[in-house]
């Protein structure tokens, strides 16, 4: 990270060197260790000319089914159903100023900035009725769930080309590989942007369980066999001599 | 503090998980029930996924009654022969039922599905307890204690061929009858995630005929080899057991069953009949209710797939 930092520096403070928009994050890798209870990466980067910085912080794309309940013999069942394809596992937006004074409607929708901009569409072009209602309820919900952020973050500017915005990760946050775009607009345009991928991932003790679960999944269950039974024996013979 | 568990994904507080397990172990020790049918919609509650909260609380449920049977073993309470027989049709019924688990799931409504089959079995069962412990306290206190005449009730279920004799349990009868008990348990504990417990101890009761001391340590060796079952192939089949949420469960859970046991050992048999049977019924009514009544949010996610 030292020859990053040191070469955005050089960029930023040195001559022009001909780049409008450089930024970077504090680490590209969220190691999510046993102790993992959520996180914050630092994205930080400087503008050659005066302008506004918008953050898109995107993680893998999902299919994801909403399910209604509905009475049905006196009894909430689920009912009806809307799947939405390429809904991010994770979405948070931060700007140097609220997004509708710097950015108009049609650009908006385009970069999808903001919440109610994201495009969900149901995996079933044909769903008709009220898949509008599925959609903020998928919002909703996961706004609830803190995996898109509901509040607009704080681009903050130290002079007029340094920037930088904290990035907060919830300890629900899903593994994958994200996408962190930077954007710097200028009279409602975009006039740069760069792209950068953030690895989540599980990591030490927590990542070899999960491997090991999935890839001797027989030998994982005996041992989870072999082990509670163990920890039961245990805790009775403890017991006994107490 | 914050520990994140690797199959679940997600960080759950320490001390609420521990204590979890503290809660379902006093149970499990003192009624002889697993303590599942309270574990996996709490841990549900908390956000674990469903297929991941059935199979780990059976991974919590087989240690808790390792210990649970040590304790009840030490008091003598445990009657192998019955043990074994009502296994024979456990470990059938339980390898049945995880299969059908996957398969409901399949079809989508394995949620109704779980929820209907508590309700009706918990009312049931918890109603026809309540009202027999009730008559057997109100029938003490006016005759005194030792006025019985007969050990329990036979009838055909009792009559079939291959008999065999149950020393500890006092009983002589047909083999067919716990085979096929154990069955049904074993089926419907591997489809709601639980040890089985809470069906088996009425039915050793009220159907075998077996003495109350007896039934609960005879009920957690039953649940100890079909927790060993499930957890094995939940976790072969479906990835789903997580050792590290269950290894925090267990921390409170052995404490919690030892407790168990030693409450237990202190209350007369109808008094744990009919405690059980109000948790029982407590469940039910909370179950039922969450059917009948207006939910706060109808919608509900699930994700299909990821990148």
């Amino acid at each position: 990270m030292p020859v990053v930092l040191a070469t955005l520096i050089h960029s930023a403070i040195g001559p022009a060197a001909g780049q409008p928009l450089v930024a970077d994050l504090s680490s590209h890798l969220v190691a999510i260790t046993t102790g993992f209870a959520g996180t914050q990466v630092l994205l930080f980067g400087a503008i050659e000319e005066e302008g506004d910085v918008v953050v898109l912080v995107r993680g893998p794309g999902t299919d994801t089914v909403v399910r209604r309940k509905g009475k049905f013999w006196g009894l909430w069942v689920n009912r009806e159903d809307v799947a939405f394809a390429g809904v991010p596992a994770f979405y948070a937006v931060a700007s140097s100023r609220p997004l509708d004074q710097i950015a108009p409607p049609t650009l908006r929708a385009r970069y999808q900035l903001g919440v109610d901009r994201l495009r969900l569409s149901p995996v079933d072009p044909a769903a008709t009725g009220e898949v509008a209602a599925f959609r903020d309820a998928l919002i909703r919900q996961k706004q609830e769930s803190r995996l898109f952020v509901a509040e607009v973050g704080k681009v903050s500017f130290l002079g007029q080309r340094l920037f930088r915005t904290p990035l907060d990760f919830p300890s629900n946050l899903p593994t994958g590989t994200y996408s962190v775009e930077v954007l710097l607009l200028r009279g409602g345009e975009v006039v740069a942007a760069q792209t950068t991928p953030l690895i989540v991932s599980k990591d030490g003790f927590s990542a070899e369980v999960y491997d090991f679960a999935h890839a001797h999944a027989a030998l994982y269950g005996l041992l989870a066999v072999v082990l509670g039974t163990l920890a039961g024996w245990l805790g009775g013979v403890v017991f006994r001599r107490a | 503090m914050q520990i994140y568990l690797p199959i679940a994904e997600l960080s759950l507080d320490l001390f609420v998980v521990v204590g979890l397990g503290g809660v379902v172990g006093l149970l499990s020790g003192a009624f002889g029930i697993g303590g599942g049918f309270l574990l996996t919609p709490f841990l549900i509650f908390l956000g674990v996924p469903a297929p991941v909260a059935v199979a780990t609380g059976a991974n919590q449920i087989l240690a808790t009654s390792v210990s649970g049977t040590l304790a009840h073993w030490r008091r003598g309470n445990v009657d192998f022969a019955m043990g074994g027989v009502l296994l024979g049709g456990g470990l059938v019924g339980s390898t049945l039922g995880v299969w059908a688990f996957s398969v409901l799931k399949g079809i989508g409504q394995v949620d109704l599905f779980v929820s209907l089959a508590y309700v009706v079995l918990l009312s049931v069962i918890g109603g026809l307890m309540l009202l027999e412990s009730l008559r057997a306290i109100r029938k003490r206190g006016r005759t005194g204690t030792g006025n019985r005449a007969k050990l329990h009730q036979h009838f055909w279920l009792h009559a079939l061929p291959l008999k065999l004799r149950f020393r500890q349990s006092k009983l002589y009868i047909s083999a067919i009858a716990p085979v096929l008990i154990g069955l049904v348990v074993g089926l419907l504990a591997a489809l709601l995630g639980v040890g089985g417990g809470f069906i088996l101890v009425p039915a050793m009761i009220y159907l075998l005929g077996m003495p109350t001391s007896v039934t609960v340590g005879t009920s957690l060796l039953y649940i100890l080899v079909v927790a060993a079952n499930v957890t094995f192939l939940q976790a072969y089949q479906n990835q789903s057991v997580d050792v590290v949420l269950a290894g925090l469960l267990v921390i409170g859970g052995v404490v919690g069953t030892e407790i168990g046991a030693w409450i237990g050992a202190r209350l007369r048999g109808e008094q744990v009949r009919g405690l059980l049977a109000l948790l029982v019924l407590g469940v039910s009514a909370k179950l039922f209710l969450d059917l009948v009544e207006t939910p706060t949010d109808p919608y509900s996610l699930a994700v299909l797939w990821k990148e």
